[in-house]
């Protein structure tokens, strides 16, 4: 019952996006009135997919397994939270999830967007319900998640015991939120280039969303690379895996536009520029849904295995991102620049950036892409990963990491008293850093070593424009900037530390035997079996010690029974200045075991910088809010 | 598990296409491949999880691995894999660098064997080109649009 009741609200939402679009068509015309009926509209097709997906997550809940989803990829054992989670992992479950998201931004935006006039936000709208409409079609078409099983199984076929990890059930949705609220971007952009608006009232209608996905996006990357990191049990955070790039693309366009959006709504400029960006934003948002729901990424033979859902979201990316550049491309002639600027300006600063974020995300586009590009016209299969990357991305990250020193530093327009006073500090530093790392770790790469350097001295500047202001009357936007900037050299200086100076230690050793590593002693106590909810384990004890101090340390090899898989648990113990990462491995013929140490200095860092950048964009969102509330009220004052 | 060295001798790139559709059979997919190319010269994989004593040369070793692909992972680098046959690659790294080969001397005997697929590094061949020059190419664009705006700023 529940799961049909799921598919009826999934088919009406689905039919109130076509009437949506169809409105919004008419509103073209001269019955600007109708958008009230848009915006109910608009609320009851999110409140519907709403409920579709609630529908889905109760018959996850229920283990109902004549559900073939469920069958699929549940089990009557698991426990609940897995069960919940499960939802959403899988590919019909993820994609209900993503409409869900795309129709509910849609209905927010209907409900609380009023900077905008009428016809320009009529035409968001209807851009919106077109997203919506093509997204409600694959799922119905091609990804039904309510299909029964008859007759139904007596329990599922569980669920891969990898993503059973409470960090891991919210790492999808927190993605998926940050790319479908692009896709307000997107509409907006698309809204604004139908009706001719380029102004910065589209800017700051456009700059919450654009913040809060970039804060979601930024979250979800940072704990999926922690999520490999203790997973995969290697020690590694981030290996350019297609993956990992299709969020990191989404994410450089966001950062890209986050920052010339707020040119355009501070001072009227980067007009064509923004609304290309926020068109290329959601762009690769869908483009990274597409590389990980169609299985391309495995090769290009294993889309052709199964090519309906791979060549049905193809179809809608041409049609989308097609459309979408078509119609910039016609309108980008009515767009009239706005105010003019120096070479040596803030603005100046922001293109750069927006240059330098714009060539690393097409690397990381071209990089991903290319192997499948290859394999199709030469039929050569071909690998592009680390070394490509880090050796053309990685340098351009620094280079802008520089440009971080000096463009916050820099007036609107133009600048023409001498700036190196003004960037020194953090100039220094990062010589200084550069001098001793020389002289102390001479052995490090030179990535490393760049990225120590420029990492420090953007410890200091990136805080400089708080600098001679009264800290209270601070705008919360300009302590949001300065906070995420900083977190972005914490995430910088974690990187560079842990590449040039983590250890690493193989054994086979015996109980009784103790390995040294960095600055501790790992003494090897025995291996006992342990058991948990649905898997049993052999456990390591490990008693590490530095100086005084002493701890124990557990890392696990697990066994889940269904379906049968063997993972490692790394126990990992962190101190103020870095961690200690134990692996068990398998036991050899003579009675040795396997372990796995690392001690990596400052690690952690990598994770502390993600989080600062995220809560650097959320502060810089509430500032933002809490202004233009201020203002609207005073607005409403004055005209009182 | 069985424990026969599994370190399959095939010089048919193509041999690779079967192996990636094969990632979740990963026994099914050692248990075919060891009888039959089991390999009697090398030794059981000793060096599969043991460093080599000599550091530089781990280093060497470390650094090759983690630029090697795991055959039969998705996106694993052999230095970041459990699986059997990542712990055989390893040990053939170590092996060969501990023996006196250099890296590369390593990694094109490997590429001689499973073809550009094993390798992370792409080569620098032409049907490479544009991805090298990809970002030489995006930065002189983008710079070339920068130039055209600021030039007609001045006017």
């Amino acid at each position: 019952m529940i799961a049909e009741a799921g598919l009826a609200a999934l088919w009406l939402a689905a039919a109130l996006s076509a009437l949506q679009l169809a409105l919004a068509f008419g509103l073209g015309g001269e019955q600007g009135r109708s958008l009230p009926t848009i915006r109910s509209v608009a609320l009851a097709q999110g409140l519907l997919t709403l409920l579709a997906f609630g529908a889905l997550i109760a018959v996850f809940l229920n283990s109902d397994m004549s559900v073939l989803l469920v069958a699929e990829n549940s089990h009557s054992e698991k426990p609940w939270l897995y069960k919940f989670a499960g939802a959403w992992g899988n590919h019909e479950g993820s994609m209900l999830l993503w409409v869900a998201v795309l129709a509910l931004s849609g209905a927010v935006v209907a409900l609380f967007e009023h900077r905008l006039d009428e016809r320009t936000l009529g035409a968001t709208l209807g851009a919106q319900a077109a997203l919506a409409l093509g997204f409600f079609a694959f799922l119905l078409f091609a990804s039904n998640p309510f299909e029964r099983l008859d007759p139904a199984p007596l329990d599922g076929r569980g669920l891969n015991p990898l993503l059973q990890d409470p960090g891991l059930a919210f790492h999808p949705p927190t993605l998926y939120l940050g790319y479908v609220g692009l896709s307000v971007a997107f509409s907006l952009a698309v809204g604004g280039l139908v009706r001719g608006n380029f102004g910065p009232a589209i800017a700051r209608a456009m700059r919450p969303w654009v913040l809060a996905a970039w804060v979601l996006l930024t979250l979800g990357i940072t704990a999926g690379s922690y999520w490999a990191y203790y997973e995969l049990g290697w020690g590694g955070w981030w290996f350019w895996d297609p993956v990992e790039n299709a969020s990191l693309m989404p994410w450089l366009a966001a950062t890209a536009l986050l920052h010339s959006v707020n040119v355009l709504a501070a001072r009227g400029g980067l007009r064509a520029w923004t609304m290309m960006l926020a068109l290329i934003a959601f762009s690769m948002s869908m483009v990274g849904t597409f590389l990980v729901r169609s299985g391309i990424l495995t090769s290009v033979h294993s889309f052709a295995v199964d090519p309906t859902r791979g060549t049905f979201i193809l179809a809608l990316l041409a049609i989308y991102i097609g459309g979408a550049l078509t119609l910039f491309a016609f309108r980008i002639a009515h767009v009239k620049e706005g105010s003019p600027f120096e070479v040596v300006s803030r603005e100046g600063g922001l293109v750069a950036n927006n240059l330098i974020l714009s060539v690393i995300l097409g690397v990381v586009f071209v990089g991903t892409l290319y192997p499948l590009l290859a394999e199709a016209l030469s039929g050569e299969k071909l690998s592009v990963g680390p070394p490509y990357f880090d050796s053309v991305a990685s340098p351009m990250a620094l280079v802008l990491a520089v440009l971080m020193m000096i463009a916050p530093q820099l007036k609107w327009r133009r600048d023409a008293a001498p700036i190196l006073p003004r960037v020194a500090p953090g100039l220094l530093v990062a010589v200084a850093v550069l001098i001793a790392s020389v002289i102390l770790a001479p052995n490090i790469g030179m990535l490393p070593r760049f990225g120590l350097a420029i990492g420090a001295g953007l410890l200091p500047a990136s805080l400089l424009p708080l600098f001679g202001r009264s800290l209270k009357r601070t705008p919360l936007a300009i302590w949001g900037m300065a906070i995420a900037h900083l977190g972005v050299a914490v995430a910088i200086l974690g990187m560079a530390s842990d590449s040039a100076f983590t250890e690493e230690r193989l054994a086979a050793a015996r109980p009784g035997e103790t390995i040294s590593i960095g600055p501790w002693l790992v003494e090897f106590r025995n291996v006992m079996p342990v058991a948990g909810p649905n898997w049993t384990a052999l456990e390591a004890e490990l008693r590490a010690s530095k100086g005084s101090g002493a701890l124990v340390l557990n890392p696990q090899s697990r066994f889940f029974p269904s379906p049968p898989t063997t993972t490692n648990e790394a126990a990992i113990d962190t101190s103020w200045n870095g961690q200690l990462y134990a692996v068990l491995g398998e036991r050899d013929e003579q009675g040795r075991w396997q372990l796995r140490l690392w001690w990596k200095p400052f690690v952690t860092l990598i994770w502390l910088g993600g989080i600062l950048i995220a809560l650097g964009g959320a502060l810089a969102l509430v500032g933002r809010m809490v202004r233009e509330r201020r203002q609207r009220i005073r607005g409403e004052e004055a005209f009182l | 598990m069985t424990n026969h060295s599994s370190f399959p001798r095939r010089r048919e790139p193509r041999f690779l296409l079967g192996w990636v559709p094969a990632c979740a059979g990963m026994t099914i997919c050692l248990l075919l491949a060891s009888p039959t190319f089991a390999d009697s010269d090398l030794p059981a994989a000793r060096w599969a999880n043991q460093q080599l004593p000599d550091a530089r040369q781990e280093a060497q070793a470390k650094a090759l691995m983690e630029e090697l692909r795991c055959l039969v992972c998705q996106g694993q680098s052999i230095a970041d894999s459990d699986a059997e046959l990542a712990g055989d690659m390893r040990a053939l790294v170590r092996q060969r660098i501990a023996a006196g080969e250099r890296p590369e001397q390593v990694r094109s005997w490997l590429i001689e064997r499973y073809g550009n697929w094993v390798s992370y590094r792409p080569p620098v061949e032409p049907v490479t080109w544009p991805l090298w020059l990809a970002p030489i190419l995006l930065l002189l664009a983008g710079g070339w649009l920068l130039r055209k705006r600021l030039v007609r700023r001045r006017g």
